[in-house]
């Protein structure tokens, strides 16, 4: 066998196994019941997850909250100012602990915060990431011995326990999980979930120093790509609160800093005089910026520092200085929230619905092959191919562009199976046209396509202009569908048009056929 | 498999032009009469009852623990006057009930308690704002007054003016048209209302198109002084007969994926198949009675004119 289509017929076999093989994620997890997911484990789900096609709260189930800022509960108008974008860096530091997939967390309007949580639906845990008002604190640090000889005392406990006494080679059993990083203690993400349970096993609580806590860091994304969080020993005691805080601006710096990112940070008079005697009883030592529970940066007391005026340096880079200035103002000028809205999407009957929503596209999509090929017949089975194709690729690309599949998205996909089949209805029944008039079955192929293919672009980019400009400026509902068929109509235009041309010449230039039944 | 008669049909479509504008008119009436009553403060003065859903208006979420079937919870709303949305939670017997009706919670919760005969635990109460609503709507009209100005542009540049506002003019027909039939049998507007219109306006554009195209490349054949108006009506109903096969076929296929959806897509996708089912009748005729017939109307008015 060989031929000039022959290469042509493999690329679209490739493309074909290609397409079905990256949808396997997506696959697996929507034929997974809740009990197998929890089995995974909390890593490879979060990996499956992650190459999968991402599911829309009205078809996942989920949470849905808008927040607005409380204003008959703030007296200072200095208060209102970018309130929203602090309520947003506050609620995205909560989310982020959550360890919630693909949260959307939007500003909306002046004073409003869309939180959308796919996949959670206790009450209690939204109201954990939204409830509270942001807490700002200011903790010592353990010296680095201390810290250390705690970490050596966990290693031994393990060693005597059950369980880990198996897996002891030269180094611990717990502090193997550690990593350094950037001259502090981390661990990847993988390992945090197991490092934590350890951490909260009553044993390991015991050892911790009297009057010292662990806490953890924000999740950090390294230059290579490694998700970890650093690990700390601090003082319960805490000098100093966010509401001493004033505020807190990032910049490039002056003079000695030159150029190098820093975020200052001016204190009230009563902070002034606690943070005086704070730095000048604890130089050397560091200073752990905690906010709800979370360490944000921990930078070390250089000098006393009398005036209430600090600055912060040795950040990486200024937006990363920026972020902590929006973490530290959002500390301190902490905004009340209320719920406007709260809805709970129930998955059982997301479930429902898709289920059927899906049948019911099945028994459409049967139906239509049925009919394309009872009437153009192997013309036919061309274009179901093509449309198989189309849908395929379709949830590929969405799922590598990391898109959200919602059901307005579901409405898109139909329109673009619509315009797909009509693509190849319009391409046959010129070809038909064509051979009515009597000429060959080549001839007609061509001028069925040439003139077929104009008709289809004009509509196609006519369409594809109206979802581009509903995607840019579109808001929630219609983006998600605009997002599909944009997708859909590039798509549609490789698969209705090119790839069934090829198909066609491969059975008459490679396979020699006199005319395709159509 | 073949038809014969759509090998060659010999339709005289634009013949019928005058009759098809008086379907339209009346239809269009009818269309924006049913939704200024139903989604317009005009019927809300009159005492009409209102279709936008709890997505625009805004209303009221209750959350209940009952030992009763789904089923009955909203059988048992029903009787109440209260048409709610009832969702379960995921945990057994814990629901969640969305209503507009202005009724308390607690009386709801009595309510229930007394068709059901069993005890209800109320468990969440809450107002959904309706200014997300308004925002939301405001900023969906502009965006499809936008996109049907990036409509007319791009028409008015692969094929001409007359084309394009023709076709603009054919989508304002099958939104209201469509539209007003779905709010005058008193279904909801909700969010897949708007989707499906917007999924409407994509199949009507796109079949427009394709009459248009054929048009085009018919009176290409042709040096337009030489035309008269006779010439043009046959030029355009030429047109038309020759992508007849592929309109009928193209209008059947969709209509065979939504009305399955109409039978079998349950009470979620309904508001959505319902407008598709009567949108593909709508927007396959548009495309002929609509775009067809004002663009053969306004050359014959401009040859008229120039002689």
């Amino acid at each position: 066998m060989s031929g000039k289509y022959l290469w042509r017929l493999g690329l679209i076999a490739a493309l074909f196994a290609g397409g079905i093989y990256l949808l396997m994620p997506t696959y697996r997890l929507l034929t997974m019941s809740h009990e197998e997911q929890e089995k995974m484990g909390r890593q490879a789900l979060f990996e499956l997850k992650k190459r999968a096609l991402n599911l829309g709260l009205d078809i996942q189930g989920g949470m849905y909250i808008v927040l607005s800022v409380d204003k008959s509960k703030v007296k200072d108008p200095e208060q209102l100012k970018d309130a929203a974008d602090r309520v947003v860096e506050v609620i995205r530091n909560r989310v982020d602990q959550l360890g919630v997939f693909e949260p959307v967390i939007q500003k909306v309007g002046e004073d409003r915060v869309i939180v959308q949580l796919p996949g959670v639906v206790s009450k209690e845990r939204a109201r954990n990431i939204i409830g509270k008002t942001a807490l700002l604190e200011f903790k010592l640090l353990a010296d680095d011995k201390v810290f250390a000889d705690f970490l050596k005392s966990v290693d031994d406990l393990l060693r005597k326990k059950e369980g880990f006494a198996s897996d002891t080679g030269k180094a611990g059993p717990f502090t193997r999980l550690l990593i350094g990083y950037e001259g502090d203690v981390a661990v990847l993400e993988e390992n945090w979930e197991k490092v934590d349970s350890i951490l909260n096993l009553p044993d390991v609580k015991r050892l911790i120093p009297p009057g010292y806590q662990i806490l953890w860091g924000r999740t950090i994304v390294t230059k290579d790509g490694k998700k970890l969080r650093k690990l700390f020993l601090v003082q319960k005691r805490t000098p100093l609160t966010g509401a001493h805080l004033v505020d807190a601006r990032a910049s490039l710096g002056q003079q000695q800093m030159a150029g190098q990112p820093v975020v200052h940070i001016t204190f009230d008079r009563v902070g002034a005089t606690i943070f005086a005697r704070l730095t000048g009883e604890n130089v050397g030592r560091r200073l752990a910026i905690v906010l709800d529970g979370v360490v944000q940066s921990a930078p070390r007391i250089q000098e006393r520092i009398p005036t209430g005026n600090a600055q912060i340096t040795g950040i990486p880079s200024l937006q990363e200085a920026q972020d902590l200035a929006a973490i530290l103002r959002a500390g301190a000028l902490p905004v009340p929230v209320k719920v406007e809205e709260e809805r709970i999407v129930g998955p059982t009957l997301g479930a429902d619905s898709i289920r059927r929503g899906m049948m019911a596209l099945a028994v459409a999509f049967v139906l239509v092959v049925l009919f394309m090929i009872f009437y153009y017949r192997v013309a036919g089975v061309i274009a179901v191919l093509a449309l198989l194709a189309n849908l395929i690729f379709i949830l590929d690309i969405m799922a590598m562009l990391n898109a959200t599949l919602t059901m307005p998205g579901m409405a898109g996909l139909i329109l673009t199976v619509g315009m797909a089949v009509d693509a190849n209805v319009l391409i046959f029944e010129r070809i038909r046209e064509e051979l009515r008039k009597g000429k060959t079955f080549r001839t007609a192929l061509e001028v069925g396509y040439a003139n077929a293919t104009r008709t289809i672009l004009d509509a196609n980019i006519t369409t594809l202009l109206t979802a581009l400009v509903l995607m840019f400026l579109g808001v929630g509902p219609v983006r998600g569908f605009a997002v599909v068929l944009a997708i859909g109509i590039i798509v549609n235009l490789f698969t209705s048009i090119v790839m069934t041309r090829w198909i066609f010449g491969y059975l008459i230039e490679d396979r020699k056929w006199q005319a395709v039944p159509i | 498999m073949r038809i014969k008669w759509l090998e060659n049909p010999n339709v005289d479509f634009m013949g019928k032009r005058r009759i098809a504008y008086v379907i339209s008119a009346l239809l269009v009436t009818v269309g924006l009469i049913s939704l200024l009553l139903r989604l317009t403060p005009l019927g809300s003065f009159a005492g009409i009852k209102q279709t936008w859903s709890i997505d625009f208006t805004g209303g009221r979420l209750v959350q209940v623990y009952v030992q009763a079937p789904i089923d009955a919870v909203r059988s048992a709303t029903l009787k109440m006057g209260i048409k709610a949305e009832i969702q379960n939670v995921g945990i057994a017997n814990e629901y969640l009930i969305k209503y507009k009706e202005n009724v308390e919670p607690d009386s709801l919760v009595k309510g229930l308690e007394k068709f059901l005969g069993k005890n209800v635990r109320l468990d969440r109460a809450e107002h959904v704002g309706p200014k997300v609503g308004a925002e939301l709507r405001e900023k969906a009209l502009i965006l499809t007054l936008v996109g049907l100005i990036v409509i007319l542009f791009y028409i008015w540049l692969r094929f001409d003016i007359l084309f394009g506002l023709g076709a603009t003019i054919a989508l304002f027909h099958d939104v209201i048209i469509t539209w007003g039939i779905h709010s005058l049998f008193g279904f909801e507007t909700d969010m897949t209302v708007i989707a499906a219109l917007l999924t409407l306006i994509g199949y009507s554009i796109n079949d427009s198109i394709v009459v248009a195209d054929r048009v085009r490349e018919y009176l290409g054949r042709f040096r337009l002084v030489d035309v008269s108006p006779r010439d043009l009506e046959r030029i355009f109903n030429d047109a038309i007969n020759s992508t007849l096969s592929r309109t009928i076929i193209t209008s059947f296929t969709t209509f065979l994926v939504v009305f399955s959806l109409l039978l079998f897509g349950g009470p979620v996708l309904f508001n959505f198949a319902f407008i598709l089912t009567i949108g593909v009748f709508v927007g396959t005729y548009s495309s002929i009675f609509v775009v067809s017939s004002l663009v053969l109307d306004w050359r014959l008015r401009g040859m008229k004119k120039r002689e």
